[in-house]
């Protein structure tokens, strides 16, 4: 049922609003709304019975395991959650002068500085909302970079294949085009590809590392330095940054430009959709060009950077400088890591990764690169099981969700065939990981004796398959009574 | 160690399993020297007993302020289920509800906030939200460029739309060579005119942004200029405040055809301020550009037995299908503030919003006749507003603003630094949140610091 269902003319959370407000009598007619707003008429209990039984229809980490690759669907600490909500950062208005939230900007000032250190770039800006805005903004910095410099005629940006679907969008929405290179049989780079359409029209490279293969480029140095050497720039896609963190920087590779995703490596919530932050680190080439606003400090005064500070920048992201509560949460969850705490991050997000591939391989899965190292997640791939059953991974993700597993990433990357994409995170235990592994087995087992079973699935969730087909040919967008 | 569940012989029984010897072997794919060997410049970690005391520490130093700034976002009252509802773990670490059979919850609530947002604007579709209402502003001017069938790459943009608007859209459009024209306003109105328009006519432009309530307040004559532009043969796209709809009358009957596009920012539907964010974009559009619009979309369909079921629909136009061809990049949206915007709707109502509208109107109509009665403050524009209101003081507006803050009051937002022949201007708004002893407090602070500041030298002040 949906709420306007529960609907009844002259019902009201009577306690939330005014009961009666003075008329605009100078507002004139012609302006004046003649129709129903159309909002549901609810009391409070409605609301609160409706959407708490709504949220039950949802799988969440809080209630599962969720191992989707390339998502980072780590716990979410709540102190993270309860500290960003403190009554005075929620009322601190964003034009407020900053004498008035010294307090707020010197922890954003911290969390900078503690993502400048993690990524070893020269400067950071937070203003990107989530992870594609900061590969816009990264994007754009290359080239305003580019144009300060007259060098007008880089026309191009270099995605592999195996990136994400925001890497080639991001280039188009900058302006660019794109060149697509592949990937060779161990999951790296093909570097003749490269070296092949590198060239004067080269603006940058975008990189994935580790890759959404799973698996860290091991001539990443060498890329940048056939990009660097052909006048290009090169941009770190950050989206697994979970599996570097406190070990390696992008910096210290010589990258250019990094984005980070808050709302995958540090644990803020991904909200059933958003919202993200995607801070962006640079070297010191492409400072100039930050997105605004940036927190700087001027003898233990902290603001907001603007306009007149950065002639040069790319410019605003927002209205308002970006996912502050977002932002909180990430820096309350730095604090609590701590450098140690920072380390362990990539080495137990790589130890699950690296037990459940092993633990998977050992009960007959296939690993799509099974003599390499798992970074923090790794793919299985179906392939074989479907010719044999019929059974795709779209239908053995379905089953996994009757067995209270949320599905792993499936059919991304597209250059793997019937793969699923695993991420179990540093904060999932051995017994989950191990319970998964029975599941993956059962359900292998359900494939070959009954494949009706999976092919139908999910059988014991809110909803069975449903149909997309449908959706799409007969657009039902909103409701009408 | 915080957050991972290993216990010793948990490491030492996987690490067995995999056949590696240590944790760091399993890095040995990584050259060795890239190793960075430490964070130094990361604090040691804290216990959530120290990190709680710090951040109270830190709220308390930042305070309670009495607040009568707008500008874009707005205080009002967030009831109390909202947020204790959207802090549910299945909402709140949920993911994008990809696998519509585990993710119904999510998706009934995006299509029933989309049913609220169609009904508020008059339009006929909306999407799952942008990031907030400035980037949905930029997307809508995309869109409206994707399907001009001149291929115009200008797009009229009124100077009375919020300048961080423009800012953000300037910032994302013009690398694709996109160009905003800015119009000017009528300075003794407030208001764009169809008559500052015609300088325009017979060029190619793409759309035309109008914005309502303005950047002042002011209502704009929208009816006319949404005609204009569709005589023009331009989109007409719409910028509103969603509270104001209650009152308002909504886009899609602006004119005789309606604004094309309507955009906005949905902080003011249960969002908190929170120093500026996150918050959320709207956007709905007519269904002739469905196929044009960005983000998110939840479908109503059936599942295998029949029955009604949810899934993210016309996936075709996003980035992980389309690429390099997809209407955006954008992937991860505002999902959680989309949510309280869906609960606080619902708790509002209809009746409820409209007194909020009304209540919000009435109160800084009424600061405003407090503040003009001083000796030395005066209305700037003559027309019809909505919650917002310009004043004009007759000393140094940031020495003004300065002065009230001492008092605890931020007494609303200075305009000069966007408009600079408002340099005396002071952009004002009281909300329902706001009672007569607030606006009381407001206008004695204000009398007090004009009138002292009338009789000593600037150079006497103090604050």
């Amino acid at each position: 049922m949906l709420i306007f269902e529960h609907s009844h003319p002259g019902r009201r959370a009577s306690a939330q609003a005014p009961l009666r407000a003075a008329p605009a009598d100078d507002i004139p007619e012609s302006l004046i709304r003649q129709s129903a707003v159309g909002l549901p008429e609810v009391s409070e209990l409605d609301v609160v019975r409706h959407y708490t039984s709504l949220s039950q229809k949802n799988f969440s980490i809080d209630t599962h395991f969720y191992p989707l690759g390339s998502c980072t669907m780590k716990y979410n600490p709540r102190a993270c959650h309860s500290l960003a909500m403190l009554p005075q950062f929620l009322s601190r208005h964003p034009l407020a002068d900053a004498e008035t939230g010294q307090g707020f900007l010197s922890s954003m000032a911290e969390l900078q500085s503690m993502l400048k250190e993690v990524t070893g770039m020269a400067a950071v800006s937070m203003a990107p909302m989530a992870g594609a805005q900061g590969e816009f903004a990264g994007i754009a910095m290359i080239r305003a970079y580019h144009d300060a410099r007259g060098d007008t005629e880089r026309t191009e940006i270099i995605v592999p294949d195996a990136a994400h679907g925001t890497n080639p969008a991001t280039a188009t929405m900058c302006g660019y085009s794109v060149r697509e290179i592949p990937t060779d049989r161990q999951g790296n780079v093909d570097l003749v590809a490269l070296r092949a359409v590198v060239g004067p029209k080269t603006a940058g490279l975008m990189l994935t590392n580790p890759s959404t293969l799973g698996v860290f480029e091991k001539t990443i140095v060498e890329i940048q330095r056939i990009i660097h050497e052909a006048g290009g720039l090169t941009y770190y896609d950050g989206a697994n940054l979970n599996a570097i963190l406190g070990r390696v920087r992008p910096g210290d590779m010589g990258f250019d430009v990094i984005h980070m995703n808050l709302h995958k490596t540090f644990s803020t919530p991904h909200g059933g959709g958003g919202p993200g932050a995607g801070p962006v680190g640079v070297s010191e080439r492409l400072r100039p060009f930050l997105p605004i606003p940036y927190v700087v400090e001027e003898r233990g005064f902290y603001r907001w950077a603007e306009e007149a500070d950065c002639p040069q920048s790319i410019g605003r992201m927002s209205a308002f400088g970006g996912n502050m509560g977002v932002l909180m949460r990430a820096y309350i969850y730095a604090r609590m890591l701590g450098r140690e705490g920072m380390h362990r991050v990539s080495e137990y997000a790589a130890l699950n990764a690296n037990y459940l591939a092993a633990e998977l391989a050992k009960a007959g899965f296939d690993l799509a690169f099974p003599e390499r190292r798992a970074s923090h997640e790794f793919i299985v791939t179906l392939k074989k099981l479907k010719d044999a059953t019929g059974i795709s991974a779209m239908d053995f993700a379905k089953r996994l969700l009757d067995y209270g597993y949320h599905a792993p990433t499936t059919y991304f990357p597209m250059l793997v065939p019937e793969c699923l994409l695993i991420e179990p995170t540093e904060t999932e235990s051995k017994e989950t990981l191990d319970g998964f592994v029975a599941a993956m087995k059962r359900i292998k087992d359900e494939a070959e004796t009954q494949p009706e079973l999976v092919k139908t699935a999910p059988h014991t969730l809110p909803a069975r398959r449903l149909d997309d087909v449908k959706a799409a040919r007969e657009l039902d967008l909103a409701w009408v009574a | 160690m915080p957050f991972i569940p290993h216990t010793e012989t948990d490491v030492a029984e996987m690490l067995a399993s995999i056949g590696a010897p240590s944790i760091d072997a399993l890095f040995d794919e990584i050259p060795a020297d890239l190793n960075c060997g430490g964070l130094a410049g990361i604090p040691e970690g804290l216990s959530e007993m120290a990190v709680t005391r710090e951040m109270h520490e830190r709220a308390a130093q930042d305070g309670f302020w009495l607040n009568f700034i707008g500008a874009g976002a707005y205080e009002h009252h967030i009831p109390a289920a909202v947020w204790q509802i959207v802090g549910r773990g299945e909402y709140y670490s949920a993911y994008t509800p990809y696998q519509a059979e585990a993710s119904q919850g999510t998706l009934q609530l995006i299509y029933e906030y989309q049913t609220m947002m169609v009904r508020l604007t008059g339009l006929d579709v909306s999407n799952a939200s942008m990031y907030d209402g400035a980037t949905a502003l930029a997307e809508a001017i995309l869109m409206a460029v994707r399907a001009d069938k001149r291929g115009a790459r200008k797009v009229l943009v009124p100077a009375t739309v919020p300048p961080r608007y423009v800012a953000v859209a300037r910032a994302i459009v013009h690398n694709q060579g996109i160009e905003l024209v800015s119009v000017p306003y009528d300075p003794a109105s407030g208001q764009t005119r169809v008559e500052a328009l015609a300088a325009f006519a017979g060029e190619p432009h793409a759309a035309l942004v109008i914005p309502q309530p303005n950047f002042f307040g002011v209502l704009e004559p929208v009816d006319a200029l949404t005609d204009w532009a569709h005589q023009q043969g331009m989109f007409a796209i719409a910028v509103v405040n969603p509270t104001s709809l209650a009152l308002l009358k909504p886009p899609g009957v602006w004119g005789e055809k309606g604004a094309d596009i309507c955009v906005g920012d949905g902080q003011p539907l249960g969002a908190p301020l929170a120093s500026g964010g996150p918050y959320f974009g709207f956007m709905t559009c007519k269904q002739a550009l469905v196929r044009q619009m960005p983000g998110r979309i939840v479908g109503r369909t059936v599942d295998s037995e029949g029955r009604p079921g949810f899934v993210l629909t016309l996936q075709a136009r996003e980035q992980h299908i389309r690429r390099s061809k997809a209407t955006s990049n954008i992937c991860t949206n505002q999902g959680l503030l989309m949510t309280a915007a869906c609960l606080y709707m619902s708790l509002i109502g209809p009746a409820g919003l409209k007194n909020i509208a009304l209540s919000a109107h009435a109160n800084t109509r009424a600061l405003a006749e407090r503040l003009t009665a001083i000796p030395g403050v005066s209305q700037v524009f003559a027309s019809p507003l909505f919650h917002e209101a310009v004043i004009r003081v007759n000393q140094p507006v940031d020495e003004v603003l300065r002065a009230l803050r001492a008092q605890g009051i931020l007494g609303g937002y200075a305009l000069g630094k966007d408009y600079p022949e408002l340099a005396d201007a002071i952009l004002i708004c009281a909300t329902e949140t706001k009672t007569d002893g607030d606006l009381a407090r407001y206008a004695q602070q204000l009398e007090r610091i004009l009138s002292r500041r009338r009789e000593a030298p600037p150079c006497a002040y103090k604050s």
